[in-house]
């Protein structure tokens, strides 16, 4: 593991590149392929309907690996990410239209741990409404 | 309906081995739009100190809900599955996954809960190579929501 940030430089309260992800539909399709979880209410209106849902919602994996690039893209290596969880506390509705929805998220770095370990807190929001909480990784920094 | 409490602490036997391909990491990367060529050139991956391409942390998930769906399905449990919902979702990882591995799960329950009418089960993964080394466990909270729920 290659972090590219240094321990040192970073103080709790630094804030990492905020980023924007879209989703679509297709976006959804996508990865219900690469996943592996067909359930249909990512890809299904009526059937999201049904069983209660406003609308056809993205995969809470999906949303968990947007918010994880913040942290990977800040750290410059992936494999630095030592521990991550989040808690789906709403779901990103995804409309049927070109736009689809955004997933905003933002992070900063919360504590300074042992052995030049951080742990970053994310949050993410979707449409004015927080779609993860509880949203943590402990990273490995250089 | 209340779920059974003597399911907390139960082990199932581990998976047949899941054989991680590049490919496969490549299609989960394009997928959640991650270009870090960390997952799809060996060189670069090689640049930062691994054997081959590594898959993005959520990446293992597919292997590990999977491994838990022997949880999910056993009808002893009598968990109702078209209403269960992701609840928490939690990875520590020994080393990221890396095309070439040859990953099993074993799957333990570690608490069945009874609330406001919701089931709710916590399942531990841990996941190994093919050498028996750790590479990430992976926490699954599902929730199975009250029928009455709209």
């Amino acid at each position: 593991m290659t972090a590219k940030v240094s321990f040192d430089e970073v103080e709790v309260g630094t804030e990492l590149p905020a980023r924007e992800f879209p989703v679509t539909r297709a976006t959804l399709v996508q990865y219900a392929g690469a996943s592996g979880d067909f359930n249909p209410i990512h890809w299904n209106e009526k059937f999201a309907r049904e069983v209660g849902l406003p609308d056809v919602i993205a995969h809470g994996m999906f949303t968990m690996a947007e918010a994880a690039r913040v942290v990977t893209d800040w750290a410059g290596d992936p494999g630095a990410v030592v521990e991550y969880g989040v808690r789906f506390t709403k779901p990103v509705v995804v409309p049927n239209d070109d736009q689809g929805a955004l997933i905003q998220v933002t992070g900063k770095v919360a504590a300074k741990l042992d052995d030049r370990r951080v742990r970053v807190d994310l949050t993410a929001m979707s449409d004015g409404q927080k779609v993860l909480g509880m949203s943590r990784a402990v990273v490995q920094l250089a | 309906m209340a779920l059974d409490q003597s399911f907390v602490g139960r082990t199932y036997p581990p998976t047949a081995p899941y054989e991680v391909g590049r490919e496969k990491i490549r299609e989960f990367a394009e997928a959640i739009g991650d270009a870090n060529p960390v997952f799809t050139d060996t060189e670069a991956a090689k640049a930062l100190g691994y054997p081959d391409v590594i898959a993005p942390p959520t990446f293992v998930f597919a292997i590990t809900f999977k491994a838990a769906g022997q949880v999910v399905a056993d009808p002893q449990l009598g968990l109702d599955y078209s209403r269960v919902v992701h609840g928490d979702q939690k990875f520590a990882y020994s080393r990221p996954v890396r095309a070439g591995d040859r990953l099993t799960v074993t799957s333990t329950i570690e608490a069945v809960k009874s609330l406001a009418g919701n089931d709710i089960v916590d399942i531990r993964g841990e996941v190994h190579d093919e050498a028996g080394e750790h590479v990430v466990t992976a926490w699954t909270k599902l929730v199975a929501r009250a029928a009455e729920e709209a």
